[in-house]
């Protein structure tokens, strides 16, 4: 019995708190120790899971005993269990993190007792999604949570919530549909959606198909991680939602499209064809996505371009396809979940103590509460990749191993990568100015909350504010837990990076993933190599 | 393998009027574009199974290129399944619009607007008046009616002055929008729209 069997349940133990919570509907207390309990169950077989691999190896589960490459397989290698891991441990935080802004506001917001079963259900979705072994079971986990968040995103129903689903709802079901084309084509091509399969069958067919289908994969996956000139959409939609639902959002959503990214590029389409095109989009999404973020005057805006521009960075380490830039990559993609999360919860606790998210309409609130300063300056520095923080210990990597393919066009990402780094500082900074460093009194029309009398900050009732707590212990408390995460990803760098380094030698080698779902006679086909004719035709 | 024509044709078909209707403005076009662009994958993902054949149950007497491919099948139950969920939570959606705003379109992004419009210029950091160029255009008018920018002035023309900003309007999204309502635009739970009869605006 392997321990990998296991699984599954990543994925069942969610949905199955989201029965219980659904059905517990009524019972908001009942509902809220079920939901914690189950994710917190998940987090502990992910890291069991983790620990399973940790030193190295793939393992292959056949759901309902189908033997590959019929059945649904899920794998379990390092980069997926990582994932897991930090996926699971961001929904946690977040959910005690939601839990204590419902209790704290009462049960006025109705639409909360469908919160839990719906976010629950997101954590099934992407489980499933980093644990797929089969395209069709990806693209079913990502329908999962899509629609789960297409409700978290219009929570409550409000007009601009409203406005901003319309446009993810739309963009996400074009991005799904483009997937499902993709997945069609390849099915028509190869007659499997097995990805180990499919590593093998692929390498048979002419480049120009391949080129194809691995442009349709590329562009469906594109947009569902934000990548530049795809990545339109995400600004527009994330800021309207509920804090919590916006951080979770920005941690992981965007994540699991780089992750598909990554699978495909290195099981499916190893090899560098498409590797320009891609370095050349992860530099202007780096470059757009950060110059976005400086003309914003909203928290929550500033840091869904600051989400776009950094995954620019990820893209940036998938396209060197070298075992240090994807270390590298795998490394950032776990620092950033952790840390694009936190700062977005801290921006929903600036919310509540100042009364707006506007970094014109907040001041003086290092004074007014220090721990929020910390919350913030800690994840902000992380961003911007301040030594020692993780943030700067992913960036060297990457910008190591841009050096170290030493093209003119690495040399350009290493140079634009440090520009990003230096005006996400930049943002951040002004951000930290205006809302933390003026004087209260300072601020341009101020909501009432700020300037009240710091003696009843605790429970005020004052204008306009019904009698809430402003800093709930769990909300804070939950913040602190993901920053202090945040921080433990910088302290334990050394043996993660040996990790992710271990992962990406194993995703470029492919042999353990292919033999772990085909057994262990499974041939592993040569890396194809585009002859240079060709790949003078495809420039 | 074969592929059908009139499928292929078909399919074709759904493609394009399925593109051409999620250009549109209208939310319900959108959507029947979107259930097009559905189907329309559905029946490529057919056409990807090959010849029409025998169904799928095992025989020792049939060759079994006689079989009609059933994962293809499989994958389309899933596919329905899945557009039926989000057809009908966009239909929620739609409705809940012209709740709100008594409209079946998609809405203008007001601070897309305000940050297409905001002058590079910063009031506080490059100006030692403080003019109005922020974006809260009426926030700067005190509570006592009077624009900052208007401090230093005295008499009946600053009064004036924030008297006429008082009214000034923001036209977003084809709706007019008073400027101060605007700013607020983003904020949870603000409505700058009137209840509709469903009660949608709390």
């Amino acid at each position: 019995m392997n321990i990998a069997s296991f699984a599954p349940l990543a994925v069942v133990l969610p949905i199955l708190g989201a029965a219980l919570t659904f059905v517990l509907i009524r019972h908001s207390r009942a509902q809220r120790a079920v939901s914690i309990t189950l994710l917190s169950l998940t987090l502990l077989l992910e890291c069991v899971l983790l620990a399973s691999v940790w030193d190295g190896g793939t393992a292959a589960v056949n759901i309902g005993g189908w033997l590959p490459p019929w059945g649904i397989v899920m794998v379990v290698d390092q980069f997926s269990s990582l994932m897991l891991v930090v996926s699971s441990t961001v929904s946690l935080a977040v959910l005690v993190y939601a839990t204590g802004q419902g209790m704290a506001d009462g049960d006025r917001d109705a639409p909360l007792s469908i919160f839990h079963p719906t976010y629950l259900i997101l954590v099934a979705g992407v489980s499933n999604a980093f644990l797929s072994g089969d395209l069709f079971n990806l693209y079913v986990g990502f329908e999962i949570l899509l629609t789960a968040s297409y409700v978290l995103m219009t929570l409550g129903g409000t007009g601009p919530r409203i406005r901003a689903g319309v446009t993810y709802v739309v963009v996400s079901v074009v991005s799904s549909v483009l997937f499902l084309i993709a997945i069609a084509m390849i099915y028509g091509a190869t007659g499997t959606i097995n990805m180990a399969d499919l590593a093998i069958k692929l390498a048979d067919l002419d480049s120009g198909t391949r080129m194809l289908l691995h442009v349709m994969l590329l562009v469906a996956f594109g947009i569902k991680a934000a990548v530049f000139p795809l990545s339109f959409w995400l600004p527009d939609s994330y800021p309207t939602a509920p804090a919590p639902v916006t951080a979770v959002f920005a941690g992981l959503l965007t994540k699991v499209g780089v992750y598909a990214m990554v699978r495909t590029e290195t099981l499916l389409f190893p090899g560098d064809s498409l590797n320009t095109p891609l370095m050349v989009a992860a530099l202007l999404t780096m470059v757009v996505g950060i110059l976005g973020a400086l003309a914003q005057s909203d928290i929550k805006r500033l840091l869904s371009f600051t989400l776009v521009s950094h995954i620019g960075y990820m893209v940036f380490g998938l396209a060197m396809s070298s075992v240090a830039g994807l270390g590298a990559a795998v490394f950032y993609v776990a620092h950033h979940i952790t840390i694009q999360t936190s700062l977005f919860l801290v921006t929903g606790l600036i919310e509540r103590r100042g009364g707006s998210s506007s970094i014109d309409r907040v001041a003086g609130l290092a004074k007014l509460s220090p721990i929020l300063a910390l919350l913030f300056f800690i994840p902000a520095m992380n961003l911007a990749g301040i030594p020692p923080f993780s943030g700067f210990l992913g960036k060297v990597g990457l910008m190591q191993a841009g050096v170290q393919l030493g093209t003119p066009l690495a040399y350009a990402l290493v140079i634009g990568g440090a520009l990003t780094s230096l005006l996400t500082l930049l943002a951040v900074a002004r951000v930290w100015n205006r809302a933390f460093w003026r004087k209260p009194e300072d601020a341009e029309n101020p909501d009432p909350v700020l300037l009240a009398d710091p003696e009843d900050s605790d429970t005020g009732d004052r204008a306009g504010k019904r009698n809430v707590t402003l800093l709930p212990r769990t909300m804070v408390g939950s913040t602190l837990g993901l920053v202090a995460f945040g921080v433990a990803l910088t302290v334990f760098a050394g043996p993660l990076f040996r990790v992710a380094d271990q992962s990406a030698v194993d995703m470029l080698d492919r042999s353990s993933y292919i033999q772990a779902v085909l057994g262990e006679n499974a041939p592993v086909p040569p890396i194809a190599q585009p002859e240079p004719a060709q790949q003078e035709g495809q420039k | 393998m074969s592929v059908n024509l009139t499928l292929l044709t078909v399919m074709g078909a759904l493609y394009a009027c399925g593109i051409y209707l999620i250009m549109e403005r209208s939310l319900t076009r959108v959507l029947l574009g979107l259930m097009l662009l559905a189907n329309a994958t559905n029946l490529l993902i057919l056409a990807t199974g090959g010849y029409a054949g025998l169904a799928p149950m095992f025989s020792k007497d049939i060759d079994p290129r006689d079989y009609n491919d059933p994962l293809p099948q499989a994958l389309i139950l899933t596919s329905i399944v899945i557009s039926f969920a989000v057809t009908a939570f966009m239909l929620g959606i739609i409705y809940r619009t012209w709740v709100l705003a008594r409209r079946d379109e998609i809405q203008d992004d007001v601070e897309d607007i305000r940050v297409a419009e905001t002058p590079s210029f910063d009031a506080e950091d490059d100006s030692e008046i403080p003019v109005e160029t922020s974006e809260f255009p009426l926030t700067m008018v005190g509570t006592d009616g009077r624009g900052i920018s208007d401090a230093g002035m005295s008499g009946e023309g600053a009064a004036g002055g924030s008297a006429e900003r008082g009214s000034a309007i923001v036209k977003a999204g084809g709706r007019e929008i008073k400027a101060k309502d605007a700013a607020a635009e983003e904020q949870p739970g603000s409505q700058n729209v009137t209840p509709g009869p469903e009660g949608g605006v709390k």
